[in-house]
């Protein structure tokens, strides 16, 4: 039996004005397990044509009436995903050519050889449940980074979801600015998945964790032999992103060398690899994330204007955590939901002093501190319900230390979270949302020590 | 139920009632070779120099005995239905005809030597294949089944005579239904 995508069996209609042809092929496909009926002339296939009721369509290129030619127009016009192929007598050939430029899949002339017709068909088959499968794999693609993945009902998330549906159907260049953990890989996401360019990639490009000189090589990848180690040539990630998005996350964190060349790029849309003379243009949309102050970077002459100028076309803000605490219960539960589930654990609830808890806790490592925490609650919890033992927060009391600048709680949570990782510094500084390399200077900032 | 076998100019005796012990066995039903007058050359084409099967088939049902029988018209001449360019056999399905050929099954055609061996065990697989047609029976995905459907002769050869389970027990159970 010969089913298609969704289990029904394929459907065959023959349109052609000899009884004989439409009787042998209906009961060719019949023999074949194809659901196959037939149609004398054009006024008999529209009555039995709706959108769906036929996978392929044999069409009789000479009608009495209506031509196969106009009958196809008008076929294509019901039905555009039903596959047309034309049947055709010798001296027609011209005309089938012709209906292929229309989008007709194929032709076949009288009298056909029976493998060649199983094939066409096998074909017709396989490459409409390509079709229909790639469309599907898309869809899932896309409800995977819906907006609604990102979870917020204050006004100060609407604000942002408002902004990322004005911005992501154009190819403005995108600012997100946020503190860390607050989710600008995915509002880049988001931005992407509903963009024009969403079937290409979107193309992540940690900017805090380049290491200084590969910066170039990086973004524009190398030929062979263009440096020490160089052994292959290798894509830069601005040509991975070719036809998508490039996300350059903690820009700010770029050298000025890399800055000048990020410029030019932008500018020209074109690069050469390093090592290499072959220009190589690209189309890519810009979207840039940054957990500092460029402003002030600019004013202090370490980040270029004219790229900020270029970087900050339309900005979006997210806020940190606790200046949206409304959305505080809806976020743990989501992730609670989200995460017992990945695990298989039947917990449905925190306890009343736990969800207290995690709503004075001021969060300085944002949503993602936020999820950490719930992660390892769910892995501890013994019942039904996440109590404050299970909690890796400080209890509301101990919450905020004493002096509550910036400084200090900064200070308060990297130390606490250094202790409770034993010092781990990449587990660490996973869970503070920063890079290796800013851990270490502010645990040399503050004179931070095991 | 009785199969009839009817030859249509052919001329291998030994081949038919060797055919007739085959399907007997293969449809567990009894089968009896059944000669009667038949005007093959209403159904030649000159320009095609074929003979048109589903013609034939038609001709076929008009000797059908009154009662319960499936009826199997045995030729050597090349068959075509008018889209395609050859068919080694047509059936009506869930009918009572069939029609099954033997010229595109010889080794000769395609410059190999004589092979009568290869020949009947080809013949046997298309006519239990196009009977099997006629009890209700589809094109089958199993390679070895006799009811998939191969387009070269050579492509038989991997078949087997048998019915896969599934094919088996459809069998069955249309035999097992009272004919229409």
């Amino acid at each position: 039996m010969n089913f298609s995508k969704n289990g029904k069996s394929v459907s065959i209609l023959v349109v052609d004005d000899e009884l004989s042809v439409r009787d042998s092929l209906t009961k060719w496909f019949t023999e074949d397990g194809y659901k196959a009926d037939s149609a004398a002339d054009a006024t008999e296939a529209l009555k039995k044509l709706k959108p769906g009721a036929w996978d392929i369509i044999f069409l009789d290129i000479k009608l009495p009436g209506m031509d196969g030619m106009e009958l196809q127009h008008r076929i294509k016009s019901i039905d555009p995903n039903a596959t047309i192929i034309m049947i055709t007598a010798y001296a027609s050939v011209d005309t089938a050519v012709k209906s292929l430029k229309e989008g007709a899949y194929d032709y076949v002339t009288k009298p056909v050889d029976p493998d060649y017709l199983s094939h066409l068909v096998a074909n017709v088959i396989k490459q409409r449940r390509l079709v229909s499968e790639n469309i599907q794999l898309k869809e899932q693609i896309q409800e995977l980074y819906e907006i609604d993945q990102i979870v917020g009902e204050s006004p100060a998330m609407s604000k942002v979801f408002d902004l990322i549906k004005t911005v992501a159907p154009t190819d403005t260049t995108v600012m997100i600015k946020g503190e860390s953990g607050t989710g600008k890989e995915l509002i880049a996401r988001a931005i992407h998945s509903n963009s024009a360019r969403r079937f290409f990639p979107i193309i992540t490009v940690n900017c805090g964790g380049l290491t200084e000189g590969l910066t170039e090589s990086e973004f524009f990848g190398h030929e062979k032999g263009a440096f020490t180690g160089a052994q292959y040539r290798r894509k830069g990630k601005f040509e991975m992103a070719n036809g998508g998005t490039i996300f350059l996350d903690e820009v700010g964190n770029i050298d000025s060398k890399a800055q000048t060349d990020l410029l030019r790029v932008i500018e020209t849309k074109q690069f050469t690899r390093v090592g290499g003379d072959e220009m190589i243009k690209v189309d890519f949309r810009l979207i840039c994330a940054t957990n500092r102050d460029l402003e002030l970077a600019v004013k202090e002459e370490r980040f270029r204007e004219d790229l900020y100028y270029r970087l900050n076309v339309f900005s979006i803000s997210i806020p940190p955590l606790r200046e949206r605490r409304s959305d505080i219960p809806l976020l743990c539960n989501y992730f609670l939901k989200k995460l017992a589930n990945s695990i298989n654990k039947p917990i449905t609830r925190f306890s009343s002093e736990a969800m207290e808890q995690l709503e004075v806790y001021h969060w300085p490592g944002n949503v993602r501190e936020m999820r950490n925490a719930i992660e390892r609650a769910v892995v501890v919890a013994k019942g039904s319900s996440i109590t404050v033992d299970d909690l890796p927060i400080p209890s509301s009391s101990e919450a905020l230390p004493e002096d509550q600048s910036l400084e200090a709680v900064e200070r308060a949570q990297i130390k606490n979270v250094l202790e409770q990782m034993g010092w781990n510094i990449t587990r660490s500084a996973e869970i503070l949302g920063i890079d290796r390399a800013t851990l270490y200077h502010k645990i040399e900032k503050y004179g931070l020590r095991k | 139920m009785i199969i009839y076998i009817i030859p249509l100019r052919f001329p291998d005796n030994k081949l038919l009632e060797d055919l007739s012990s085959t399907l007997s066995n293969a449809f567990k039903l009894p089968a009896s070779i059944l000669r009667k007058s038949f005007p093959l050359d209403e159904g030649y084409d000159a320009v095609r120099n074929q003979f048109n099967s589903s013609w034939i088939l038609s001709r076929l049902l008009k000797l059908a005995p009154e009662h319960s029988c499936k009826i199997l018209g045995v030729t050597s001449v090349d068959l075509y239905v008018p889209v395609l360019t050859f068919v080694f056999g047509e059936a009506q399905v869930e009918g009572k005809a069939a029609v099954v050929s033997s010229y595109r099954l010889r080794d000769e055609l395609y410059g190999l030597p004589k092979n009568p061996e290869r020949l009947k065990e080809r013949l046997e697989k298309e006519a239990i294949h196009e009977l099997g047609h006629t009890f209700g029976l589809i094109h089958c995905r199993e390679p070895e089944c006799v009811m998939h459907s191969y387009t070269y002769a050579e492509e038989i050869d991997f078949k087997s005579k048998n019915f896969c389970n599934t094919c088996s027990a459809l069998l069955e159970n249309k035999k097992a239904q009272p004919p229409s």
